[in-house]
């Protein structure tokens, strides 16, 4: 058979439709790949930034046990972003490109990363909701079309279930401690919980990507579907650790199976996303100042490499 | 002084510099020149506060007072903790995170390997488990002190004047005081001056690869084994001990 458009285009379409997935080497429409850089490499830039509103928390961990497990769990992070910039690598894009774009403004993270970690109470918040969050959305991509994706998506499933688990029971030790703690606690609910829910993005009806991705089985669950699944899981949680969802209008659906919850306001969403949120300048500045105080160290790591490749050709 | 206290002492040094450059590399989570080395850091720093969690829960015991790891870690003042000055010091820039890292790596190496001859069991047992943690970071130091020094013409002299700057503080870790020789007589402690000559030994191969210099030896900063520290001490201890002293006795 001939190599026209349209011959590969029908075999990709028949990989897509027998569950075959896509690797490196295949051949695959533009958009497909614009695609999966663009989501890839966004959901690599959510771990490294992530790992500055925690990482913030780790000198001032209350115990040793604590820090040694947020040590941990941020250490986790940086290799998730290790092996999505390595995914998003075999589509082509170097990981230096995806940091400029990163660093510009140009690529997008996860906006919860735009919040502030004000208390410790908060780092288990972000524990239980955000990474239970991103773990909704991460299992289902663990059967994304793209081969590398998927792939990396399994390892890392494995460390956010921890990391859930983790920031549970760190909210869970404070539930259950003095009624300061407890109120450290809830106040840490009360600013996370909306957020949280804004992960999944916009509604259906207002998601420009969702459709296509789910047509190229990058995306298998809509956003709403996601997010119903998280508040499902999460609302028993909370009323296991005695604390209050902010959310008058949560309840048990009998007809749906499901709880219902209030409205989001998708106004202060896209002021986060477009910019506005508390911390998106600082998250930025940082990433900046680290990416351009260390050029130098990069450069010296690639010349010696160089010099050594060189020694050993002339021995 | 009695010989618990002094075996108390000894051991609250050993875990102090693990907590106090654990705290110091820890501050550079998500900070670093790329992702590798901001892994790399991170896990030393993860490291080096799991030995220090080891080492005051086993210094608890010896004190036999009925205080826990947390607090001698969240509760001592700056006369008490008994880290060298050397690992107190700021991270500036890389070169001198590295530089610091590295006099650091290949002392606590030398030191831990001797320490798993001592009598004292747990401080084998401490020093065994923790042995292997404690040599990848003595080879990835010396690995970027290689590839700085040994790089472009920047990184050489930033390499270059991070030790330069730093030097005056490595020579504390060898200065034996009665705490030293009392445990050394007893058969518990290390013998400072050998680690002295394997440390020299290794430092001047690894500085030679580097092409870099080695700095003159001059005055020698020191106190920290004493409780005596640098300005710097007050602002680290400050930021670990916050929740424990704005929360007093509460459960995390
Ligand atoms: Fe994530
Ligand atoms: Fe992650
Ligand atoms: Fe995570």
């Amino acid at each position: 058979m001939e190599n026209t458009i349209e011959n590969l285009e029908a075999k990709f379409q028949a990989k897509l439709d027998a569950e075959i997935k896509i690797e490196p080497k295949d051949w695959m429409p533009d958009k497909y790949r614009k695609t999966l850089v663009r989501q890839i490499s966004q959901h690599a830039h959510s771990e490294i930034v992530g790992m500055l509103p925690e990482g913030n928390w780790i000198t001032r961990a209350p115990s040793l046990r604590r820090k040694i497990g947020l040590l941990a769990k941020v250490q986790d992070e940086g290799g998730h972003g290790l092996y999505l910039y390595s995914a998003a690598e075999t589509l082509g894009t170097s990981r230096d490109q995806m940091f400029e774009d990163l660093n510009s403004g140009k690529a997008k993270y996860s906006s919860i990363f735009n919040y502030p970690t004000l208390t410790w109470a908060d780092i288990g918040a972000v524990g239980w909701l955000v990474d239970g969050a991103a773990i909704m959305n991460q299992v289902m991509l663990t059967r994304a079309s793209y081969g590398p994706y998927a792939r990396a998506m399994v390892r890392i499933c494995k460390e956010e279930s921890f990391h859930q688990r983790q920031g549970y029971e760190i909210t869970m030790a404070l539930a259950q401690g003095s009624p300061e703690q407890k109120e450290m606690a809830q106040d840490a609910l009360n600013r996370w919980w909306w957020p949280s829910l804004m992960m999944f993005g916009p509604s259906d009806a207002e998601s420009t990507h969702s459709a296509q991705s789910m047509a190229w089985k990058i995306k298998r669950k809509s956003n709403d579907e996601l997010r119903q699944s998280f508040v499902d899981a999460t609302v028993p949680q909370a009323e296991f650790l005695g604390l209050t969802l902010p959310d008058k209008d949560l309840k048990w659906n009998e007809e749906r199976g499901h709880y219902d919850y209030g409205a989001i306001d998708w106004d202060e969403f896209w002021q986060v996303v477009k910019g506005g949120g508390p911390c998106n300048k600082d998250r930025l500045k940082v990433r900046n100042k680290a990416y351009n105080e260390g050029a130098w160290v990069r450069e010296a790591a690639m010349a010696h490499a160089e010099k050594r490749a060189e020694r050993k050709k002339n021995n | 002084m009695e010989n618990k206290e002094v075996l108390f002492d000894y051991v609250l040094r050993i875990a102090d510099n693990a907590l106090i450059l654990g705290h110091r590399v820890s501050e550079l989570c998500g900070h670093g020149p790329s992702l590798e080395t901001d892994i790399g850091l991170t896990n030393i720093a993860l490291d080096l506060v799991g030995h220090a969690r080891v080492l005051l829960q086993y210094a608890a015991d010896v004190e036999g007072k009925g205080r826990t790891d947390d607090d001698l870690a969240f509760l001592r003042d700056i006369r008490e903790f008994k880290n060298v000055l050397l690992v107190e010091q700021p991270n500036g820039n890389f070169a001198n995170t590295i530089a610091r890292q590295f006099l650091f790596d290949t002392f606590n190496y030398h030191f831990f390997a001797a320490l798993t001859n001592s009598k004292d069991e747990n401080l084998v047992a401490i020093a065994k488990k923790s042995i292997k943690e404690v040599t990848y970071h003595y080879r990835y130091s010396a690995e970027w002190v290689i590839r700085l020094g040994d790089g472009t013409e920047e990184s050489h002299e930033k390499m270059q004047s991070a030790l330069n700057e730093i030097w005056d503080y490595a020579g504390e870790m060898f200065v034996a005081d009665e705490v030293d020789k009392q445990m050394l007589a007893e058969g518990i402690g290390v013998d400072l001056n050998a680690i002295k000559a394997l440390w020299e030994e290794r430092v001047t191969a690894i500085l030679k690869e580097a092409t870099l210099d080695k700095p003159e030896d001059g005055w020698i900063q020191k106190g920290g084994k004493q409780g005596k520290h640098t300005e710097q001490m007050g602002f680290v201890l400050a930021e670990i001990q916050w929740m424990q002293r704005a929360y007093p006795g509460m459960e995390w």
